[in-house]
């Protein structure tokens, strides 16, 4: 990419007619020392406090390391370990349906939501603002609201549900695995659901008005216009939404923390969470650095996507 | 189709579907405010109507987190961590995104990969080794570690805003300046920063509301209890052992989110924008 650009100023230089070589070193001379100073803080502070705990991370996972200690090489033992362990694959799976479940919920209700923002008039600020608040509001502190919703003997929404004659006992949410589970991906949803509704409704208002305009007069019905024009046309912006929350969804910590610490029986721990109690609850600093590590493969893979979609996006403008 | 069949229509197809949307966005914010005022003889009463407050408004959950607690040393904790950090991430992240909007140089474009990378890294990846680093830079259990740490995932959005941001002001203004003779860094503070004042606003506005509602790195790194930041102070020294105050819990939910909602009211358009430029840029 920076070729080209080079390639560019070159070609402008020549048709302009002056010496290329020489305006080329002005070119690139005069704005080179200043930008390295503007950029110099930020990118010490990221080499210091991202790369290099990155780079410490990874000697940690092929260590003993414990709280205090810096430990031995012991090669890939720690993973080795991991993948023979229970809790681990239970972490694993967990974080697979916990990921899959909570996108799935946001992506379609998101548009859902998107689909009727775009077309409200009255109290729309309003409305889009009221959506919008349990996405500002401390995760930490509105995940507390949740766990007293689901509290096993004042919970209200237990308290309803017996009112309305739906269930005559107690349902204990936050006992049960599965309802564990269910409750934890309900309110990572909750908090979500705004960024996927808001970044889809900006796509929905970029779609030119033409293109439904013409699909109408083709006698296109609702159904077919959100088929063949939104969808086609959202797909660039659900491919960042879907993917940028992805990453953020499958690393939380502080709905699983506050919710149920991973339990019951470990049936809600996120590579996050177990990495938490493994390396800071139990000292196994090694064996912590690994669980995490985990998410740096799945890390790339989101980033390399991402940067395919904007470098495309880039190019079609 | 007359205007008052249509309104009616749009009651159905609309109103009413997005009803629920914002009751279930709304209602655990209602409800924690509702049950931070309520007597714990109503609140731990399963006969009443839980939905309401039917015996009566009492701030007394209020006044025993400000006189039994740290409250006040946690809300003044995360003001300081969050202003801190907002003012570095900020600064930090004009500087960086400059050069990256506007000039042309060996490792630019590395710079901007590396700069998107670090922002989509998850604070629950590195922060096993950052405690090392924080305890050997001396700053465990002090609010600088905060201070410090928080600009890794802060600096990087900020940037990249910034950057989308500054792209959008044409180019002629400052090369009119740079013709005047401003050199570069003039041209950056006098003529591009007061056009770019909302993208600034923008990113320490998001700086801000990130810092205070961070949890994992104050968790981890600061355990003295007048020490810790709202989010953490409220969970943990709260709920002791088995015994769990949920009026004092949601009053400390209340408080803690109330600056940012107070924020967000009155920046509502800011927060929109800088949500989508985020993802969408």
């Amino acid at each position: 990419m920076r070729l080209r650009t080079l390639n560019g100023e070159v070609a402008k230089v020549a048709a302009r007619g002056d010496a290329p070589p020489r305006a080329l070193t002005d070119v690139l001379g005069r704005d080179t020392p200043i930008a390295y100073t503007f950029i110099a803080p930020a990118f010490f502070l990221l080499l210091f406090l991202v790369a290099y705990p990155f780079v410490l991370s990874l000697w940690f996972s092929l260590s003993d390391a414990r709280v205090g200690e810096t430990g031995h090489w012991v090669g890939l033992d720690n993973f080795r370990k991991l993948l023979g362990s229970d809790t681990f694959r239970q972490t694993l799976q967990n974080s697979l349906v916990f990921t899959a479940a909570a996108l799935g919920a946001k992506t379609i209700f998101g548009m859902a939501l998107a689909l009727l923002l775009f077309r409200i008039g009255r109290f729309k600020r309003l409305i889009r603002g009221a959506v919008l608040l349990p996405f500002i509001v401390p995760t930490a502190l509105s995940t507390l609201v949740w766990w007293w919703m689901f509290e096993p003997l004042y919970s209200v929404v237990n308290w309803t549900l017996k009112a309305l004659h739906v269930v005559n006992r107690d349902i204990p949410w936050l006992p049960d695995p599965y309802l564990a589970m269910f409750t934890v991906v309900l309110v990572n949803t909750w908090r979500g659901l705004p960024f996927f509704a808001i970044t889809i409704l900006a796509g929905l208002v970029a779609i030119p008005k033409e293109m439904y305009e013409a699909a109408e007069s083709d006698g296109a019905g609702p159904a077919a216009r959100f088929w063949h024009i939104t969808l086609p046309l959202l797909k660039p912006v659900l491919a960042v939404v879907i993917l940028f929350s992805a990453i953020f969804t499958l690393a939380d910590f502080n709905i699983v923390y506050v919710l149920t610490k991973g339990g019951p029986i470990n049936m809600t721990h996120l590579f996050a969470t177990y990495s938490f109690q493994i390396g800071l609850q139990s000292g196994q600093i090694g064996q912590g650095a690994a669980i995490s590590l985990f998410l740096f493969p799945i890390l790339l893979m989101i980033v390399f996507t991402q940067l395919r979609l904007v470098r495309k996006a880039t190019t079609y403008e | 189709m007359s205007s008052r069949r249509r309104a009616w229509r749009g009651v159905f197809t609309l109103y009413m579907p997005v009803a629920p949307f914002v009751f279930f966005a709304l209602f655990p914010l209602y409800f924690m405010a509702v049950t931070s005022l309520k007597k714990n003889a109503e609140l731990y009463d399963t006969t009443t109507v839980p939905f309401w407050i039917g015996r009566g408004v009492t701030f007394g959950h209020y006044q025993l987190l400000s006189s039994d607690t740290l409250f006040w040393s946690w809300f003044l904790n995360s003001l300081l961590v969050s202003l801190g950090a907002t003012v570095i991430s900020v600064a930090l992240g004009i500087l960086a995104a400059y050069p990256l909007a506007r000039l042309k140089f060996p490792g630019g474009d590395s710079f901007g990969v590396a700069i998107f990378i670090t922002y989509l890294v998850p604070p629950s990846l590195l922060f096993l080794p950052l405690t090392t680093v924080v305890t050997k830079l001396g700053l465990a259990d002090s609010l600088w570690s905060l201070i410090v740490t928080y600009p890794t995932f802060l600096v990087p959005f900020c940037t990249w805003l910034l950057m989308g941001y500054f792209r959008t002001v044409p180019k002629e203004i400052e090369e009119c300046a740079m013709l005047d003779g401003c050199n570069r860094a003039q041209t950056l503070i006098r003529i591009l920063l007061p056009v770019a004042v909302p993208g600034v606003i923008c990113a320490a506005l998001f700086a801000f509301t990130l810092s205070w509602n961070e949890f994992l790195y104050a968790l981890v790194f600061v355990s003295p209890a007048e020490l810790k930041t709202m989010t953490v102070g409220v969970y943990s020294e709260l709920i002791r052992g088995d015994i769990y105050y949920w009026g004092g819990l949601m009053a400390g939910a209340c408080i803690g989110s109330l600056p940012i909602v107070i924020a967000y009211v009155f920046f509502l358009d800011y927060y929109v924008s800088g949500l989508t430029a985020g993802a969408v840029k």
